[in-house]
């Protein structure tokens, strides 16, 4: 019965899709409108070769891995991928020769900007926040993830969501709102997979055996629910028409703009920030060997977090037509950020206390270490820029390019290292990995490489902001823009070395994960040693 | 009165006064006696149950040595 509306679902999507793709009013809705023809076709081939076959069953004895080990695949696919388009893009900054003529329209750099963005901060971090979300909902909840099946279509279907968005951005098909760049089609389907996210995860606290909630799972909780918030009220868009990607959004004007910043900023503050700590408490921990330093803390650290994220989003729109009042808030809460967010690293640093010389045997306690350092740089970084003095010299610079990589690269890039170390061994039942001295490399090309990258930026950044507010005795501009650009170029080529550096890491972090998987020693010998339940 | 002025003014008032003292409420609750043996129970979640799930039947007390 379930096989068959399966089947009628996905022929009548199939069908529509075909007729979309012909009725298309523009490119991208058409390359989507064909993507979604083939899955939905490959799905219904596949459902009609499954019908009638015995299905195993499920033990419920057993954690739900094999959707993680997809998703940590993915996240590292994904972050190559990423980290590989913004290498390009910092280099067709520096020499814009490499905006090529002939495929001007799809390779360019305003065409591939979303595509790095969203490709490493929705599909590697996002493939990085669903694997490690599941992961450590069943460890801490002692429960098998709920919805059995669910969990699968959550991964492909945000899968697919990348790809339809990816497309969307190399084939103009973008309403244009920073880090919600997919049209209202995407919107939707993305919509669907998230409330699917949200059951599984749920469902699986809900059973869980463990008396209490673990403080990760709240983080997470509070990701999933935030996000899904801000982006029903951020694409609450109507469609110009069915056939085509271009939607007219609710908001008009400057509400139109103070909504595009809270979503923007909680975007920051929920998926790169409270999903991300739910990472931290649970792998630093864990690799450290000791619980997190303190519980207390850490529950305070969670209520302060998201009581003060959420009003954040105005110090974007400073000097703007937004209220004074409105950005002043935005600013207010900014600076009392610092709290929480130094709290926060503060507990999963002590939490090595006692501990401190895995620092210097351990090169994945070290990564998950420098991320909590550079998340701490960053939240130190952004309540200052927030303040309107220092953003009206910082604001269209490059020094925000370099702040936001710092958190970037440096937070979420390492704390995701260092999450994917901890999981490849354990998820592959591998003894160990198969190199730390490779890890050691990837560590220090990726240090240096944000340094590199965040130390151009910091310089181009400040300098452009004093050139643009030069003014000689008569009160004329001293400098024009293209003298700006023009000042700028050595910082740019360090930039692109830097994310060259940076790429390097990650690729050795593949090959020596995909070493891990093929060459490391299984762990089946030790297994069978009795191992206390604590 | 407008839905703007009426939202603004619910909003730094009552609403101000209820998420501040739903924060305060947080603090001073994660600071009750007796706490603190029940966060160090919880803290040490991620080092049970890292192979399994705990067995059906299983309660709390069980899963502990």
């Amino acid at each position: 019965m379930v096989n068959i509306v399966k089947l009628v679902v996905l022929g009548v999507v199939t069908l529509f899709a075909m007729i979309a793709a012909n009725y298309a009013r523009d490119l991208a809705y058409m390359v989507q409108a064909l993507i979604v023809m083939l899955v939905a076709g490959g799905l219904f081939l596949w459902t009609l070769r499954g019908v009638g076959e015995e299905k195993p069953a499920i033990n419920q004895g057993e954690y739900m891995d094999d959707v993680i080990r997809f998703g940590v695949v993915a996240t590292a696919l994904w972050g190559v991928v990423g980290f590989l388009v913004g290498v390009v893009i910092a280099f067709q900054l520096a020499f814009p020769v490499l905006n090529f003529e002939w495929s001007q329209g799809i390779t360019n750099f305003g065409r591939l900007r979303p595509l790095h963005t969203s490709a490493v901060i929705f599909a590697f971090g996002g493939n990085a926040l669903i694997a490690t979300s599941f992961y450590v909902v069943q460890r801490t909840s002692a429960a098998r993830l709920w919805g059995g099946n669910l969990a699968w279509f959550v991964f492909w279907g945000y899968q697919l969501f990348i790809v339809l968005a990816a497309t969307g951005y190399v084939f103009g098909g973008t309403q244009g709102k920073e880090y919600a760049e997919p049209e209202w089609h995407v919107d939707l389907w993305l919509t669907i997979v998230w409330v699917a996210y949200l059951a599984v995860f749920l469902g699986t606290i809900i059973k869980r055996k463990e008396k209490h909630i673990y403080v990760a799972n709240w983080f997470f909780l509070s990701f999933i629910v935030t996000v899904a918030m801000l982006h029903l009220v951020n694409n609450a868009t109507i469609p110009v028409s069915i056939f085509g990607s271009k939607s007219v959004i609710l908001w008009a004007g400057v509400q139109d703009a103070m909504v595009q910043w809270w979503y923007g900023h909680n975007a920051v503050g929920f998926f790169l920030t409270a999903g991300f700590l739910g990472m931290m408490y649970y792998f630093i921990p864990k690799q450290a060997e000791r619980p997190v330093f303190s519980y207390k803390l850490s529950i305070i650290h969670f209520w302060a977090l998201i009581f003060l994220y959420i009003w954040a989003g105005p110090h974007h729109l400073h000097y703007t037509a937004l209220p004074d009042w409105a950005s002043t808030l935005g600013m207010v809460f900014s600076i009392i950020l610092w709290m929480p967010s130094w709290g926060g690293m503060i507990n999963g640093l002590m939490t090595l206390s006692g501990a401190w010389d895995k620092l210097r045997t351990d090169p994945v306690i070290r990564m998950m270490v420098i991320s909590l350092g550079f998340y701490g740089m960053s939240t130190f970084e952004g309540p200052m820029m927030s303040i309107r003095a220092v953003n009206s010299l910082s604001h269209y610079t490059d020094w925000t390019i370099g702040h936001v990589h710092s958190g970037a690269l440096g937070w979420n890039g390492m704390i995701t290292f260092g999450a994917l170390y901890f999981l490849v061994p354990v998820l592959w039942k591998r003894e160990r990995l198969y190199s730390l001295t490779m890890v050691s490399w990837h560590f220090w090309l990726a240090t240096i490489g944000i340094i590199l990258y965040a130390a151009s930026m910091w310089v181009t950044g400040i300098m452009e902001g004093l050139m643009w507010r030069e003014v000689d005795a008569n009160g004329f501009l001293v400098n024009s823009f293209a003298d700006t650009v023009a000042a700028k170029l050595p910082m740019y080529v360090v930039r692109g070395l830097g994310g060259v550096m940076y790429l390097t890491g990650a690729i050795i972090m593949c090959v020596n994960l995909y070493l891990t998987v093929r060459r490391a020693p299984a762990r089946e010998a030790r297994l069978s040693v009795a191992v206390p339940a604590e | 009165m407008e839905t703007y002025s009426l939202l603004r003014e619910f909003a730094d008032s009552w609403m101000l006064l209820f998420l501040f003292t739903f924060f305060v409420a947080v603090i001073l609750w994660v600071f009750r006696p007796g706490s603190r043996s029940e966060y160090q129970e919880t803290a040490d979640i991620p080092f049970r149950h890292a192979d399994k799930p705990a067995p059906a039947a299983a309660t709390e007390k069980e899963a502990q040595p």
